[in-house]
């Protein structure tokens, strides 16, 4: 669905992708935790092997920024939805959505790859 | 305000009005439970401090049990409700829109049968 185009068009498209991502996830992780209740062993090496591995850590840490990110511009959407804002402030809100996300996803992104630096 | 009043008049009301408030609604819970979990098992903890002992720990007690169960049913039918709108948009054939809406309602039924059972089982 292509309306508009701009900045307004990336936001909503982003913010499609990045629900659909974390619904994946939400599937895969309810599954995986399904594992701790039939075998608590397997759950642990799993955890280890896949989540807790090096190689996972960057989609660990892009579903963080997808997180982050379905977070932030939710909250613009509501802030436009429940407030009458002038459009012009639209795209002021996506530039503070934006600022946002480096200011919160830079500590964050720290966090979680502390474990590779240690 | 006659704006916003014209939009949900010529809307399809009833159904998808509520399925919109409950979007935002549910939006705006989830940032704090979502967000939460997310401080708590990757920031607090972190996955590497993660096993069998620390979630069944976790899972025995009531709070986190009620905390769990509302971030497992307000995801699922968020992200579900959210799945249902994006299909509707973008699948005109109505034999794979209704197959693929099918498959949604039963993921998604499944999905919230087998988190329940992990969340409450004894």
């Amino acid at each position: 669905m292509i309306y508009r185009g701009g900045i307004g068009q990336w936001a909503y498209v982003l913010h499609r992708l990045t629900g659909v991502g974390i619904l994946l996830f939400l599937l895969m992780h309810i599954v995986d935790t399904f594992i701790v209740r039939i075998h608590p062993e397997t759950y642990t090496r799993l955890i280890r092997d896949v989540y807790a591995a090096p190689w996972f850590k960057p989609f660990e840490v892009a579903l963080a920024a997808a997180v982050l990110y379905h977070a932030l511009n939710g909250i613009r959407i509501v802030l436009i939805d429940f407030f009458d804002m002038p459009s012009v402030y639209h795209k002021r809100l996506f530039g503070a959505v934006l600022f946002l996300f480096v200011l919160l996803f830079l500590p964050g992104a720290y966090f979680l790859l502390r474990p590779l630096f240690s | 305000m006659a704006e916003r009043v014209n939009r949900f008049a010529v809307g399809s009301g009833g159904w998808e009005l509520a399925s919109w408030y409950f979007m935002r609604l549910s939006g705006i819970l989830l940032l704090g439970l979502a967000l939460g979990h997310l401080v708590i098992m990757h920031v607090l903890h972190g996955v590497e401090t993660i096993d069998s002992a620390f979630v069944l720990g976790r899972l025995a007690n009531p709070v986190w049990q009620v905390y769990d169960w509302l971030l497992l049913t307000l995801a699922l039918l968020h992200g579900f409700n959210g799945l249902r709108i994006i299909i509707d948009d973008y699948v005109h054939a109505s034999a794979w829109r209704m197959t693929l809406q099918s498959i949604g309602y039963i993921a998604a039924f499944l999905a919230f049968v087998v988190g329940s059972v992990v969340i409450w089982a004894a």
